[in-house]
């Protein structure tokens, strides 16, 4: 049986799902409708790009309330400049020294526990 | 219309055997005792965990019931949420009197929040302080503070909680002590965040003045976050490359100076937002106590501590108090009353006229209050 994801219409092994509003032209993740940057229902779905930079990085080294998943996990934000997006995301590398502002960053599927999956972005 | 503090008072804030009623008992009956008088037209209560009625319960067992009683949630801000709505229906001539309190009592660790979607906390998107450490970097990042700045903000507000009987940590402790203390989120250690605790603070409202001193509310203004940005306090998934929009605490701030004709300038002493020791620094920044990117810099040159120009949080800050979110902002309110009415003791800021509490939490809600003597 193949792994789950932890929650359907977030991402596939093509990368994340997002939004793409026809009216703002901005794009979104996760995808919703309608547009939460302009309110317009004309909002299509879209792959977001897997090659980004790094913005933000830290670890978290204690089990937040309702995650079972491993510990210390790279928690983070990655500029998407194809999309014009910064999005939140768990980050491959757990030890923040060695990452660094601007990082070639690349999208990936990681096991989060036994049968599910999530996504996460790794250096490129 | 002018809107008076006519009483204040505490049930101190850590960790009790009393429940959220007992202590939201104790707050209410100190505050009512200063204002002289048990009549309020109408009651607000400000709290995130304690459930259905929980106001109800507070005055139900005061057999102070048969007003309005209507609890208050705005995540951090939910105490000054209820000060804002209670003010301004004074100011309306709705009500003349009006009892605001709050009451909270939280377990212990990374506070669980169902503004989170239960696939985010599955997938490890709910830690509080990995956002606050993400924040803390892009800060560190524009005004060159530093670890040991934001160790230096943690050593400040407990050594101004060391005399506070109402906090929860009430020692004062060393810059190598709080480094040494284990990375949470890298760069936050443990001693730079503050603790959800318990505790209930309350406050009478009158459109006349009374109680033991003169203080007014000038202002007490509730902003949310605006869209776009990444590191809004809303925790959205995701933001606009170069969006910049004012945050909700530039918001609050901007239209509490200008409600209450006062500028920053004219502050004599501010409690703010420390939920983490950065939290502080961003919030000189976003109060306009100092430029942007000035923030390391008023830090470090003492004008924040008690005896500089601007003391921030003589109370001892969330640092010392710890943070019952209902009852937080209050909790403020109720310090810097006593500031304006000379009753703080060893962490008096001498002759303190104009004050600034603010706060902000989840739901992105930011609030600024300003009050005078």
């Amino acid at each position: 049986m193949p792994d789950e994801p932890v929650h359907p219409g977030l991402f596939t092994d093509a990368g994340l799902i997002g939004g793409a509003c026809g009216a703002c032209g901005r794009r979104h993740f996760p995808m919703a409708v309608p547009c939460p940057w302009c309110r317009s229902d004309d909002v299509t779905t879209v792959t977001l790009s897997t090659e980004g930079r790094l913005w933000g990085w830290t670890a978290v080294t204690a089990a937040p309330p309702g995650y079972d998943g491993p510990v210390p996990y790279g928690f983070g934000i990655v500029s998407l400049p194809a999309d014009g997006l910064q999005v939140v995301t768990r980050l491959t590398e757990a030890d923040p020294s060695a990452l660094h502002e601007g990082d070639a960053m690349r999208f990936t599927v990681v096991p989060l526990a036994p049968g599910t999956v999530t996504w996460a972005f790794g250096r490129a | 219309m002018t809107v008076s503090i006519t009483g204040v008072g505490m049930h101190p804030f850590g960790r009790h055997a009393l429940d959220a009623t007992s202590m939201g008992v104790l707050a209410v009956r100190a505050a009512l005792r200063e204002a002289g008088t048990e009549r309020f037209d109408a009651a607000f209560c400000g709290t995130a965990y304690g459930g259905v009625a929980s106001g109800h319960r507070v005055l139900g067992a005061l057999g102070l019931t048969g007003g309005p009683i209507v609890d208050i949630e705005a995540g951090c801000a939910s105490g000054a949420a209820a000060l804002s709505i209670a003010a301004g229906a004074i100011a309306a001539g709705q009500y003349e009197a009006v009892l605001v309190f709050g009451v909270e009592k939280m377990p212990k660790g990374i506070i669980r929040s169902s503004f989170f979607a239960p696939w985010q906390e599955a997938a490890g998107f709910s830690p509080a302080p990995g956002y606050f450490a993400l924040r803390a970097q892009q800060l560190m990042r524009h005004s060159g503070a530093t670890k040991d700045d934001l160790a230096a903000v943690v050593v400040k507000n407990r050594r101004h909680g060391a005399s506070n009987a109402d906090a929860m940590f009430q020692s004062c402790v060393t810059a190598p002590e709080v480094l040494a203390s284990r990375v949470v989120c890298e760069p936050l250690h443990l001693w730079m965040l503050c603790s959800p605790n318990e505790g209930a603070a309350a406050v009478v409202l009158s459109s006349r003045p009374g109680g033991p001193g003169p203080v007014e509310l000038k202002a007490a203004v509730l902003r949310s976050h605006v869209p776009g940005y990444v590191l809004n306090e809303g925790t959205p998934m995701c933001g606009l490359i170069g969006a910049d929009p004012p945050t909700p605490s530039q918001m609050a701030a901007e239209a509490a100076y200008a409600s209450a004709g006062v500028g920053p300038g004219d502050l004599d002493v501010v409690e703010c937002q420390d939920t983490d020791a950065a939290r502080e620094l961003l919030a000189y920044e976003e109060l306009q106590l100092c430029p942007a990117g000035g923030a390391a810099d008023l830090l470090r040159s003492g004008a924040t501590a008690i005896g500089g120009r601007l003391p921030v949080n003589p109370s001892g800050g969330l640092l010392s108090k710890g943070e019952p979110l209902g009852a937080s902002a209050l909790g403020q309110v109720v310090e810097l009353v006593r500031q304006l009415r000379g009753e703080c003791g060893a962490r008096q800021v001498d002759g303190a006229r104009v004050a600034l509490a603010h706060t902000v939490g989840r739901g992105a809600n930011a609030s600024a209050v300003i009050l005078t003597r």
